[in-house]
Parts: C-alpha cells; structure tokens; sequence
C-alpha cells in the first residue's frame, strides 16, 4: 500500500469535516424525502433561503467581477489591475454555486437544460437563466487565462488576451441585464409584496445595490485573503475602492428614501411593524453607517475601521435581498417562513465549498501578484 | 374563450363539483380544506352574522393574461383558445415562480415528493377543447357553477344583478381583476368578507414586466456600443498622450 500522508486536522479543518458531513446529510434529505422534508418551504411560501440567499443573494455578491473589470478595462483605471484576477475569480466561484444551489431547489433539477429549448421571452426568469449561464462561460474564460498560465500554453494564453476586451464587454451587459433583472422578478406581483420594498424601480435598485456589494466584497476579501495567505494588503488600493464605495451607498440611501416618497410609502417606515423594523435596519445599519463611516477618512484609513464598514455594507446588502424575498411577502401571504436547520446547511455547506475552492485555486494558481514581481503592477493583459 | 360563472347565492354546499374534481382529474379522494397539488378545487364554509352559511368554491380563476404563464421560464403555462391556463407537465422545471407570481396563490406544490410538478385545475382542457362542460359545471345540481362563453356568462351575471338588486353585491368578481378572469363570481355578501382579494390591480399584470423585458435589446446594443466606445476613447487618449511626449523628446533630442 502506499503511504498517504492525512492533512493536518486544524480548528478550520475540523469545522469543515463537520459542514461536510451535515450537508451530505442535509442533501440527502432533500433528494430523498422531498423538499417538504427539508424544507420549511409550503404553498403559502414557496420561496425560502435557497433562492432569497444562495441564488439572489449569491449572484449579487459576483458583481465585483464585472465592476472591477470596468474599472480597469473600459475605464483604464491600471492602479486597480491587482485585483482585477481575485474579483474575477470570486465571482466565477460565486456563480458556479449560485447554479449548484438552484439544483437544490428546482424541484425538477435534471431538466435545468430546458430553459435551452423552450423559450418564453416574457419571462424575466428566463432572461436571468440565460444571462446566469451566458455569464458563467465568460467567467470560465476570464479566468481561464490563469490556467493557461499555469500550465505555460503560451498559445491559449494569447488567444485568451487577445478576447479579453470583447469577453468584458460581454460580461458588463449580461451583469447589468441579470443584476437588475433580479429585481424584475418581483415586478409581476405588486399586490404581495410590502409598500416600503415595491417599486417600478426594483430593477435599478437591485442594479445600485449589487455594485455596492461588489464593491465591498472585493475589499472584504482582499482583507481575508491577506490574511489567510499572510499576503500584505493592497491598503492604499482599497481606500480608494472605499471612498467609490460610500458615494454608492449614499446614492443608494438617497435614491430609495426619494422614491419611498414618491411611493407614498414613506410614512410606512414609521408604522411600527415587524417590516418597518427590519426596513429600518436594513437601511440605517447596512446603507447609511456604512457610508457614512466610510466618509470618515479617519475610519477609512484605518484597516480595522474600513473592514468593520464594509461588514455592515455586505451585511446590509444580504438583509436587503431577504427582505425583498421573504420579510416582504409575509404579510400578504399570512405565512411565517423561518428556514429548517437543514435549509441552512445547505447553504452553509455550498458557502464552505465556495471558500475550499477558492483557497485551492490561490494556493495553486497564479490569482495574486508575488510580492515585489513586476506582474504586480501589469497584471493579466497586455 | 370559455369560462364558469359561479354564482355563491345558489350554492348549497353539497361538494358534487369537488367531487367531479377529484374523479375528472384522478385525483386522490380526501379533499383538502384549501387548495392543494390533491385538490384543485374545493369548497369553503364561511359564515354570515346571521348565522346563515354561505359556500365559496375556490379554483383557479383562468386569468385572460396569466402571471403564471408570463413567468414560466420554460413556458410551461399557456392560455388556450378555450379560455383554459393549461401546465404542461413535461416542460416544468419545477422553479415556483408560478406559485409565487400567481395573485390568487392558486398553483400548488407536491412538497412530499423529491422532484415534485406543480398542480392545478386545468378548466378540464381536453373535455372543453371537444365542445363539452368542465366536470365541476356538469356536476352542479343547482347551476350555481354555470359553463359558458365568458361573454354570455357575463351578460348574465349583469342580468342577474339587474333583475335582482336586493339579492346581489353589485359586482361580478373577475370581471376586471388583474384585466379578467374566465372564472367569475357573484355573491350576496361583500366579497372581501369571504376572502376575496378586492384590491389587486384591474391592469393585466405581465405588463408590470414587460416594460422592463422590452427593454433588454436596447441595452445589449446600446450598452455594447457605449463600453466598446468608452474604451475605445479611453485608449486613445492615453495613446496619443505616450505619443506625444515621445514626439517632443524627440524634438528636444534634435
């Protein structure tokens, strides 16, 4: 027999044995024992986390892919280049488990292909599936170059740099299309969902709220990353992302409390109701702190105040997208939805494979700049 | 396009038309107090202040321009010629989008199975296409569920209202609600003390979308023309720059 060498079982390992263990457990109840089983999902509320969180949620916080390779391709920002390939890989990861997630929910996974053959161009969905899976391959292809690298096919690699332009181009539309289109969703139904969320405006709400997320999820993870792989931090790079940051959350801030009124839903928020609670929240801890603490260059300046800003801004935009998926639609439905524990293993699990991933593809692709290498400052192109 | 009136002054209560359903459709017997993937039609019991019961079917409404099937990813839902929503079993990906999108939360789920369909009625599609009455109409003992074109039943509801004042609410639910439905009642009692929803919009609800989805051609061209332009600008600019400090280095060198 051959000798195999066991990993070594730290804290974090351990952790993710157990994650491991229970979402095996949790997917077999799933496609066992049905989604009733699994699920506190039911006909009065037939979407719960699974599609609020891994795919809603999920998708929104790959939108720093495309907002950084604006920044740095279109707009020729090249101070942003060494982060061009971590956002990029993010969002491919992002997306890759936002489809794994939806394979949990459809109740007829295997016929996901479907939405290939049968077409029905009225339905926002369908423009989402379309635009998800379109979105996907340009990732797949955007991040492609750092295998070829790899590998050192200098053949692939230049094919690669040379579709570099048209593939970000691409990657914009179908973001700004699905991005927004994540909103639409909630367009066809304005007798369920509660006044202070529905609004024609949902789109570009969705739209606004996903490039803040973007924004504050690269920063998020470039500090997580220099962390974990004791990297020094691009600091003088993500200030300036930050400052982008807090002028977006406070156009976002200004822009929903704007069309509140224009709604005539703006005394809603002062009702007193478990959604006008959860609005408050969403729009006074995960908008307006944020941005104002990030207007601080005090706070901005320093690590662990822009990292404590940009948690409240990531956090706000995950309750913002569950309140429009579920806080919302409480009401009218007269149902409460509060997810079984093994709803949220399964999300818990696909997040913990999501970090496995990307942690395996640092460690073995070139994703950052080696410290000091000319690559730091030139990046994937050109 | 074919529709039911069902007029709740007439309805004693007897549940023939549930079980026609059930029969029709090779449904399991037990019927559900609301709908279910089971049960795709029943019947409630509501009570007036004087004490007098009053029966209320619930079914799908067969909307004139269905949510349902304007969100359907894979098209799975269709208004027919016939006035009936019908599901086509073999397309659906069992998303839920209906469900959620539906405003009278009418299609169903088998939440006990591991790759479940969803479930609703269907206005006995194959028995209407061939000229005959859906089985809840056929059923009835009192006509209180009555079969016909939408445009007749219509003129009779009016009719009834008209002829008898004091026996009717003056309004034929599903005449304008979310742009019409196939299905219409009419009652002696305010519809919304019988758990009818009298606020929805009287405006077909896809076009709540489709303002939105007509736009996507635009932005894809659009869009392209104004990033490729963006950075064609960009590059330029900065190329001419490089070009030009080079131009005067090579002036000051001669």
């Amino acid at each position: 027999m051959k000798n195999i060498r066991l990993p070594k079982l730290s804290f974090w390992r351990g952790v993710l044995v157990v994650i491991l263990i229970l979402g095996l457990y949790s997917t077999f109840r799933r496609f066992v024992f049905g989604l009733g089983d699994a699920t506190n999902m039911s006909d009065t509320f037939p979407w719960g986390i699974w599609i609020g969180f891994d795919v809603i949620s999920g998708v929104g916080l790959g939108a720093g892919g495309f907002v950084i390779t604006a920044i740095v391709y279109i707009f020729n920002l090249e101070r942003y280049r060494p982060i061009v390939k971590p956002a990029i890989l993010t969002a491919f990861f992002g997306y890759a488990l936002v489809i794994v997630g939806l394979l949990f929910d459809l109740g007829q996974p295997h016929r996901i292909w479907h939405l290939l053959i049968y077409w029905n161009h009225h339905s926002v969905l369908f423009e989402v599936g379309w635009c998800v899976m379109i979105y996907t391959s340009v990732l797949a292809l955007e991040v492609s170059g750092n295998f070829f690298e790899k590998m050192r096919w200098a053949k692939l690699v230049k094919i690669q740099h040379a579709a570099i332009i048209p593939l970000v181009i691409l990657g914009i539309i179908l973001s700004t299309m699905h991005q927004s289109s994540l909103g639409s969703l909630f367009l066809i139904f304005p007798d369920k969902v509660h006044p202070l969320w529905y609004t024609p405006l949902l789109p570009l709400f969705f739209y606004i709220s996903c490039i803040a997320v973007g924004l504050a999820m690269v920063i998020f993870e470039s500090f997580l990353s220099s962390r974990a792989f004791k990297r020094q931090l691009e600091f003088d790079i993500l200030v300036r992302l930050s400052r982008i940051l807090a002028f977006v959350l406070a156009f976002l801030f200004l822009f929903k409390i704007e069309d509140l009124i224009r709604q005539g839903a703006f005394m809603n928020m002062f009702e007193g109701s478990y959604e006008s609670w959860l609005f408050l929240a969403e729009i006074l801890l995960g908008v307006l702190l944020p941005s104002i603490l990030l207007f601080i260059p005090k706070i901005r300046n320093n690590p662990t105040g822009m990292f404590t800003a940009v948690c409240f801004a990531v956090f706000g935009f995950f309750f913002g997208r569950l309140n429009v998926t579920i806080t919302s639609m409480e009401k009218v439905n007269q149902a409460t939805y509060f997810p079984a524990w093994t709803e949220w293993m399964i999300t818990v699990f696909l997040v913990a494979i999501g970090f496995t991933a990307f942690a395996l593809a640092v460690k073995y692709l070139p994703i950052f700049p080696k410290e000091g290498s000319k690559e730091a400052v030139s990046g994937i192109s050109e | 396009m074919k529709g039911l009136l069902i007029d709740i002054t007439l309805c004693i209560g007897c549940g023939a038309c549930v079980e026609a359903c059930k029969e029709q459709n090779n449904l399991p017997e037990k019927v559900d107090p609301v709908l279910t993937a089971n049960t795709w039609a029943t019947l409630e019991t509501h009570e007036k202040p004087d004490g007098e019961e009053v029966y209320v079917r619930r079914l799908c409404m067969h909307c004139e321009d269905p949510a349902c099937a304007s969100v359907c990813p894979v098209a799975a839902f269709k208004k027919t010629e016939t006035g009936a929503v019908i599901y086509d079993i073999k397309r659906c990906i069992g998303c839920r989008y209906c469900m959620v999108a539906c405003p009278f939360s009418v299609p169903k789920y088998q939440w006990d199975k591991a790759f479940p369909f969803v479930q609703k009625c269907i206005l006995c599609y194959d028995q209407i296409k061939d000229g005959e009455q859906t089985a809840c109409a056929k059923a009835c003992p009192t006509e209180a569920t009555l079969f016909g074109e939408r445009e007749d039943l219509l003129r009779i509801a009016k009719d009834r209202i008209r002829k008898n004042p004091d026996n009717y609410v003056p309004y034929i639910y599903g005449e304008h609600e979310v742009g019409g439905t196939s299905v219409m009642f009419l009652s002696n009692v305010p519809f919304e003390e019988l758990g009818f929803r009298m606020d929805l919009t009287k405006k077909p609800l896809p076009s709540t979308t489709w303002g939105v989805m007509s736009l996507v051609p635009n932005i894809i061209s659009l869009g392209g023309l104004a990033l490729f332009g963006t950075y064609w600008v960009v590059n330029r600019r900065i190329k001419l720059a490089k070009e030009k400090v080079e131009l005067e280095e090579n002036e000051t060198e001669e």
